[in-house]
């Protein structure tokens, strides 16, 4: 821009930049007068840098060239200086401070629109030139405002090579806005390059690039234009070619879609079938590297970071309730006709067992993408996390790193919401009571600063959610003492270790020496086990002194249906979830046995498992009651206890609506909800956990819980 | 909404030269005079680009890249740093920072649109 057609603007600030200006010449001078007077501070150089460094940036923007050209040189030599490239003799400071005097009469020029003698200020800067080993060359750089060079006319096609580097998103570059740039320039062709994604899901990480593309562009902008396209990037963020080829030239064929994420089929021979390297430029059959998946991306379509277009709407949730519900009843309709079904043969209805069967095939497919809809990562939930270690750690001063892993597992929303609290929970907790403060853990050995891991993942469908820290773990004499003094535990009564950790859990617990403002706030970890028990969870604690502990919590994925056994004991119906149950059998004789004080044991393949009739848990009559007669079922806990329950037969697996008890009538130990059968009927749904702490607290169910 | 652009100069003739250009192409332009004010300002509120000089006192461009960096809403937000030909080894230093892309000064203001448009793609 020349001044001539500098608008009103323009010139108005001028007059802040020569105001400014002089402000900068005399605070140089100043700068400068105590750097001749032998200061060795620093900053005095440092700021004679900036003073003119300043002069010169402003000076560029009015293309005031002369000034311009004799600032870069003072400030080059100035920047020697600084930098201890130069040292300061009396003679040299001399120069600057008449240096900054040529650079004053510049800048007056420029203000009163004179054009100095060519020659003025030439002895300084032979000097200055001198100091820095610099010649003429600085005077092109400094005069590099000037405009690129005219566009090359006519049109010329060129492949791009485009791979970014895994950090070139964290430095602000988005790969979309080159692409637009690209776009702007001319006809262009794109290609994505999809073989860097990583196969599983959990192995992206959303910072890092992946995606590689090919472009052909024809523009009449010439190759300068296209390289400019990639100038903050090329080097250090990304590999990038360029080179000119026919305007026939085409990309490679998108290959097809099941060979994006692999190896393609058969490379060119002229290319290597993985090359990691830069694209060589005389190697044109490299542009059309077969290694390009098959995503064909037009300019105009978006591709965001990732290339992938995403759209998506906002629901209201009660909406997706509503439809929730309606599947819900869905299943429940549909295990009514499988039942009314039972009448018929097969062979005489065919066309009806076949509709039932595919009815049954959609109405799960149906389920599984409400479900989906609602479910959502984690990481919501886990977002709250850095904020409450960053604000406790500082509190309680101690250090802390927080360290999270599984962000993106996915779990439905209603699940989401009721962790909060007990994750908040148990964060706090691990904080205030398991990490020790620095000098603490310096006695010990260990780090001054703790960590804290929090996790999710999916197991055996249910979501599992850990908080492990590396502090003291759980101090076992103490919390037997205390639980011995709370009547949790009678004096005498031997525990093992798991027990005693797992006390901490039991109500009017609270191990917290000096109530907290932290996690002594009256609600102690049965609280926490309270409110994931309401959603169908559990929560253990395993610990290991001196090492630290970890908090496991375990929820269903989803609050409303869920894959059951159906069981029959005497006339009452039960279910049991699929995911707990190990095996059933029929157990001989000799395999049953009678334990004076623990209750009726089962021996299995030479391992004892507690044997729990349901039918006296429940108080259920005209049951089997002999277990040589009936089945066990043997299920597995969340701990991995195992407990064998005897019913009379089993009845089938399927799809159960889960019905909340605690909503619809009051809580039962030993049952988690309830659902309604396809005949109509209301059955309940066993809590094996809680099965497995009756039989051990009861001695094998002799004392039926619906007498309470 | 119009993007707002963070200007951080310590001269304030080249503050208003920016702002003069990006307020006239539509952009929201706030202005810091050094890194420790634009960092005061950035965590106020997140803003679309960050336009920053290197050589300010108090805190340094190079510096305010870095801060900027950790800063979880910056993480992807693109900056600029204004730097000239002799600062080869300081373009290397921004851009390890986490810069995204410079700006060579002296500069005109239509370099000045180019630049920012590219990184904005707007």
């Amino acid at each position: 821009m020349t001044e001539e057609s500098s608008t009103n603007d323009l010139s108005r600030f001028k007059t802040t930049y020569f105001e400014e200006c002089a402000e900068l010449l005399i605070t140089a001078e100043e700068c400068l007068l105590r750097l001749q007077e032998g200061s060795d501070d620093p900053e005095d150089c440092n700021a004679v840098f900036r003073c003119v460094h300043s002069i010169k940036g402003g000076a560029g923007a009015f293309a005031f060239t002369d000034l311009v050209r004799f600032a870069h040189v003072f400030e080059t030599a100035l920047d020697a200086l600084r930098s201890g490239r130069v040292g300061l003799t009396p003679a040299l400071a001399e120069v600057l401070v008449r240096g900054n005097d040529i650079l004053g009469d510049f800048v007056r020029a420029a203000q009163e629109g004179v054009v100095l003698p060519p020659d003025h200020g030439d002895r300084v800067t032979q000097v200055l030139n001198a100091l820095t080993g610099q010649g003429g060359a600085d005077a092109k750089a400094a005069a590099s405002a000037t405009p690129a060079p005219a566009p090359e006319s006519g049109e010329e096609s060129f492949l791009v090579r485009f791979t970014p580097a895994a950090n070139m998103l964290r430095t602000g570059n988005d790969p979309l806005m080159m692409v637009r740039e690209l776009a702007g320039l001319g006809a262009l062709d794109i290609r994505a390059d999809l073989t860097r994604l990583p196969a599983r899901l959990e192995d992206l990480a959303a910072q890092d690039a992946y995606l590689a593309w090919s472009f052909r562009i024809t523009t009449e902008q010439g190759r300068q234009a296209v390289l400019d396209v990639f100038e903050f990037v090329a080097g250090d963020c990304a590999e990038v070619s360029v080179e000119a080829v026919g305007a026939e030239t085409v990309l490679e064929p998108a290959a097809p879609p099941a060979a994006v994420a692999h190896a393609p089929a058969a490379p060119p021979p002229e290319a290597p079938a993985h090359d990691d390297h830069p694209v060589s430029l005389d190697h044109p059959a490299d542009a059309a590297h077969p290694a390009e998946g098959g995503l064909r991306l037009r300019a105009e379509d978006k591709p965001g970071a990732g290339g992938v277009h995403t759209a998506s709407i906002r629901v209201e949730l009660d909406k997706v309730d509503r439809l929730v519900n309606m599947v819900g009843e869905l299943v429940i309709t549909q295990a009514m006709l499988g039942q009314q079904s039972n009448r018929f043969s097969a062979e005489s209805h065919p066309e009806l067992f076949m509709g039932l069967q595919e009815l049954s095939h959609h109405t799960r497919e149906l389920q599984e993408s409400v479900m989906a809809i609602r479910a959502q990562p984690i990481k919501t939930l886990f977002s709250r996390a850095p904020r409450i270690v960053r604000d406790l750690s500082a509190r309680l001063g101690k250090q802390v790193r927080l360290v999270m892993s599984g962000e993106g597992t996915e779990v439905d929303k209603t699940v989401i919401e009721q962790l909060s609290d007990p994750m908040v929970h148990l964060i706090r907790n691990s904080l205030d009571h398991g990490l020790e403060t620095p000098e603490e853990r310096a006695a010990r050995g260990k780090p001054a600063e703790g960590t804290i891991h929090l996790s999710a993942e999916h197991r055996s469908g249910r979501v599992i959610i850990q908080i492990e820290d590396d502090g003291h773990g759980i101090d076992r004499r103490r919390v037997l003492e205390k639980a011995i003094e709370k009547g949790l535990v009678e004096r005498g009564q031997t525990l093992s270790d798991e027990q005693i950790d797992q006390l901490i859990f039991a109500p009017g617990f609270s191990t917290a020496a000096a109530v907290s403002d932290v996690s002594g706030r009256g609600v102690g970890l049965d609280v926490v086990r309270k409110n994931i028990q309401d959603v169908g969870g559990r929560v253990s604690v395993q610990s290991q002194p001196g090492v630290g502990a970890r908090f496991i919590m375990s929820l269903p994925l989803t609050l409303a249906v869920m894959d059951g056994m159906l069981v029959a004991v005497g006339g009452e119906r039960y279910v049991l979830p699929l995911t707990n149950i190990v095996e059933s059998i029929r157990p001989k004789p000799e395999q049953t046995h009678a334990l004076v004080n623990v209750g009726n044991m089962l021996t299995l393949r030479g391992e004892y498992i507690r044997l729990v009739a349901l039918h006296s848990l429940f108080n259920v009559e005209g049951a089997v009651t002999d277990p040589t007669k009936g089945l066990v079922v043997v299920v597995e806990t969340e701990g991995g206890d195992r407990v064998g329950l005897l019913v009379d037969e089993l009845l089938g697996q399927q799809q159960v609506v889960i019905k909340s008890l605690e909503s619809n009538f009051r809580p039962v130990r030993g049952v988690s909800a309830a659902t309604i059968l396809g005949d109509g009927r209301v059955a309940l749904i066993l809590d094996v956990g809680a099965l497995k702490a009756e039989g051990d607290r009861d001695g094998g169910g002799t004392a039926p819980l619906a007498a309470e | 909404m119009s993007k707002s652009i963070l200007s951080v100069d310590d001269s304030a003739s080249m503050r208003q030269m920016v702002k003069l250009t990006l307020a006239g192409a539509g952009y929201d332009v706030v202005e810091a005079a050094d890194g420790r004010e634009a960092l005061a300002l950035a965590q106020s509120r997140t803003h679309h680009l960050v336009v920053t000089d290197l050589n300010m006192p108090v805190m340094d461009g190079l510096t305010l890249i870095r801060e900027l960096r950790q800063l979880p809403a910056y993480k992807g937000i693109p900056i600029l740093f204004l730097t000239t030909e002799t600062e080869e080894g300081k373009k290397q230093q921004a851009r390890a920072a986490g810069a995204t892309g410079w700006i060579t000064k002296p500069f005109q203001q239509e370099q000045l649109l180019a630049v920012v448009r590219k990184v904005l793609g707007s």
